[in-house]
């Protein structure tokens, strides 16, 4: 164990200044009388004006290990992420292989804990090799000591009724959740590239429109309520996805949703370049999609800002648009989108940035020892933002390996400032300890 | 004029009446013996085609031999991307053998625009999976304005699958601003997402009618139906789409003898096109062909011959 932290004058949620003192990977203490804890043999933070959060929690990561390790592995992905103040992520199971079985959760569950930066988390697949058609061995998944509580087939929509039905009974047995990339095939085929509108329209692209997303979350609804079971929206994009989240809600069905950051900020108005940096699934949608997931997350329909980082490597974007690869980096930019588009807005306070990145996720996720409160006690997994702070994204300062970063050039609000892992610095002053 | 030719907003209307007369000359060439003028030689112009087109590939072709351009063809794999080379790479490799002039036909929409920010050489698209097809624009205005004069206050009619067409997409853009009326005519499965608020900004009508749009018509564009697109479900049957959108023997006796009718092909006779109509007096169909390679001289003479270069 490292030496005992003091955290001198950050400004706690719902309270004041104050100091914080971790120790032993956990909250030794915390005082609001300025000095009042002993500074000597520890090592001092200054956190004037500076914001504690709990540590983030991303829902949805693709870490690209194994098998696309030129993209991204579990240790880049994992800096990535704590350079973003994330203390942990739920890997998605659409690597190669897949991970579909219990020694594949254990392998990315181990290499994420022998980088030791983030708690890596991986999420199962649903179903065997992500093919839709058999029960992965979710159950197993679940006993291994990776601990695994979320499925998903991201990447692919659980398109068959009845697979997804019995998932989600099955889940039941061990409080697990099914996260579902929603996207009917009938709807958004193999061609689909973009939002269909009238963007797609002008430039000849095959979109999807957002009806193919709402008719499987209201379908998977239905089945939540049916099998008394939790689905979690993974990435919801539209206002009708809402719409539905909302009506769900009033019956008291057992759903949970994310949305991006990128779906927060961007629309469909970036692709008149053709530029496949912003090729993304579900794509980006026009301005009043993004309006509607703004008020979702505000009033709490949306529970959770997840990234869906998905690192590519250069090459597999240097195709036309509709050929490229799908997907664009997001752990080292989220908080700076959130605070952009949320907090500077006056739609959340860091409050409810810790509801949304931290508190919610990890709850999803049934990651018990983080989005914990900043108690005396709790497991000191904690991140250090300058609200005052602004930064221009360059996409050749990532610690991903990968360079496709929508955010390149755009200023944005807040930085994270520092990152602590059981109480051990990963990040000091906006860089890896 | 830029320095590449992508989309037809990349033309002014200058630019637009300078290769319609620079057309225009190389129209004369054709009918000589000999057919070569010296303006581009030295010039290695190379036709990647990624997906298969003979009857715009030759007529580039020859647009680049007539000029006494080098000219090589090449065919691109097929690029079904995430595996093997990046399409950057491939157009990068060519480009770097010292070419002047990249012709480029892509299936995916958008591909020429991309290959122009990585390359050196001029680029001229020659159709980009369902989004534009610049020449195939002009050389269409140009045969029209060949027979009618001027296009100003013409109402020009386009009928056929929108959703899939780059023809539609280049010549809804030109027509327009070169004075033309135009309505767009198709089922409604077959017209662009979001066709609605692009014809209020860009001031072309839509119509789900082409019986009501016909006798008003001072020009008829058919466009090919995709075959492949009936198993989409897009129509019911080739029988139902000849009865509500072909340009059937009846419509033809509608139109009357002096309306021009246009077709950029290659045509399914009996389906958007009947044989009357695609053989009647008034069809500009094969002169469309021959006005393509005058055209295609005009767009190779004015990126690759220099500033102020004169036929
Ligand atoms: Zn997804």
């Amino acid at each position: 164990m490292t030496d005992p932290i003091l955290i001198q004058g950050g400004s706690l949620l719902g309270g004041g200044a104050a100091d914080v003192l971790v120790a032993d990977g956990v909250i030794a203490a915390v005082s609001t009388t300025p000095g009042a804890l002993e500074t000597t043999g520890v090592r001092v933070i200054d956190a004037d004006g500076l914001v504690v959060l709990p540590g983030l929690v991303d829902l949805h990561t693709h870490l690209r290990e194994p098998g696309r390790e030129d993209a991204e592995t579990i240790r880049t992905g994992s800096h990535a992420a704590a350079l973003g103040g994330y203390t942990a992520v739920l890997a998605m199971a659409n690597t190669n292989p897949v991970t579909d079985t219990a020694e594949a959760a254990e392998r990315v569950h181990e290499l994420g804990r022998q980088v030791g930066v983030v708690d890596v988390q991986p999420v199962g697949a649903v179903t065997k090799g992500l093919a839709g058609e058999e029960l992965a061995e979710l159950g197993l998944m679940a006993r291994s000591r990776a601990g695994v509580r979320v499925f998903s087939d991201d990447g692919r929509c659980v398109q068959d009724a009845r697979v997804m039905r019995r998932a989600l009974e099955y889940v039941k047995a061990f409080g697990g959740v099914i996260s579902q990339h929603s996207q009917d095939s009938s709807l958004a085929g193999p061609e689909a590239c973009c939002h269909e509108g009238e963007i797609s329209g002008r430039l000849g692209l095959t979109g999807w429109p957002g009806v193919a997303e709402e008719v499987i979350v209201a379908r998977d609804v239905m089945l939540a309520r049916h099998t008394g079971s939790r689905v979690h929206v993974a990435h919801a994009s539209t206002a009708g996805t809402v719409e539905v989240l909302r009506w769900a809600r009033s019956q008291g069905i057992a759903v949970t949703a994310e949305v991006t950051p990128h779906h927060l900020l961007l629309t469909t108005e970036e692709l008149l370049g053709y530029d496949p940096t912003y090729k993304v699934n579900p794509p980006l949608r026009p301005a009043e999609d993004v309006e509607a997931l703004r008020d979702a997350l505000a009033d709490g329909t949306i529970d959770a800002v997840a990234t869906d980082h998905a690192p590519h490597a250069r090459h597999d974007k240097q195709h036309a648009f509709g050929d490229a690869a799908f997907g664009m980096l997001g752990l080292e930019t989220a908080l700076g989108v959130v605070a952009s588009v949320m907090v500077d807005s006056g739609r959340l306070d860091w409050a409810g940035v810790a509801r949304v990145m931290s508190h919610n996720p990890a709850r999803i996720a049934g990651l018990g020892g983080h989005g914990r409160p900043i108690e005396v006690g709790e497991p000191a997994h904690l991140t250090l933002i300058d609200p005052a702070a602004s930064v221009t994204v360059d996409r050749e300062a990532s610690a991903s390996l990968s360079r496709n970063n929508p955010w390149h050039g755009r200023t944005l609000s807040a930085a994270v400032h520092t990152t602590l892992l059981r109480g051990v610095p990963t990040v000091l002053e906006g860089k890896l300890a | 004029m830029n320095k590449h030719l992508l989309s037809v907003d990349d033309l002014t209307i200058d630019d637009v009446n300078t290769l319609f007369t620079t057309a225009a000359e190389m129209h004369d060439v054709q009918r000589r013996e000999v057919k070569k003028l010296p303006a581009l030689r030295g010039r290695t112009v190379i036709n990647l085609f990624f997906e298969d087109s003979t009857r715009t590939r030759s007529s580039f072709e020859l647009a680049g031999k007539w000029l006494s351009a080098d000219t090589i063809n090449l065919a691109g794999k097929g690029s079904s991307a995430s595996k093997g080379e990046s399409l950057r790479d491939t157009v990068l490799t060519i480009a770097s053998m010292g070419v002047d002039a990249l012709v480029i036909r892509h299936s995916a929409s958008g591909a020429c625009h991309q290959v122009a920010e990585w390359v050196d050489c001029s680029v001229v698209n020659a159709g980009d999976g369902t989004h534009e097809h610049p020449t195939q624009a002009l050389l269409d205005a140009y045969t029209l304005v060949r027979r009618l004069g001027t296009l100003e206050d013409k109402h020009i009619v386009l009928v056929g699958d929108l959703t899939h067409s780059r023809v539609f997409r280049s010549n809804v853009g030109l027509l327009g601003r070169l004075g033309a009326r135009v309505t767009v005519v198709a089922p409604p499965t077959l017209m662009p997402s979001g066709v609605e608020a692009w014809s209020a900004s860009a001031g072309f009508e839509t119509s789900y009618d082409l019986d009501e749009v016909l006798p008003k018509a001072d020009a008829v564009m058919m466009l090919r139906v995709q075959r492949e697109r009936m198993s989409g479900g897009f129509f019911p049957t080739a029988r139902e789409y000849t009865v509500g959108y072909g340009l059937t023997r009846d419509r033809l006796a509608v139109l009357g003898e002096e309306v021009p009718i246009c077709h950029p092909g290659p045509m399914n006779r009996g389906l958007e096109i009947a044989a009357d109509a695609a053989d009647a007096a008034q069809s500009l169909i094969l002169e469309q062909v021959s006005s393509g390679v005058a055209v295609r001289m005009s767009v190779l003479y004015h990126l690759l011959a220099g500033e102020g270069a004169s036929a």
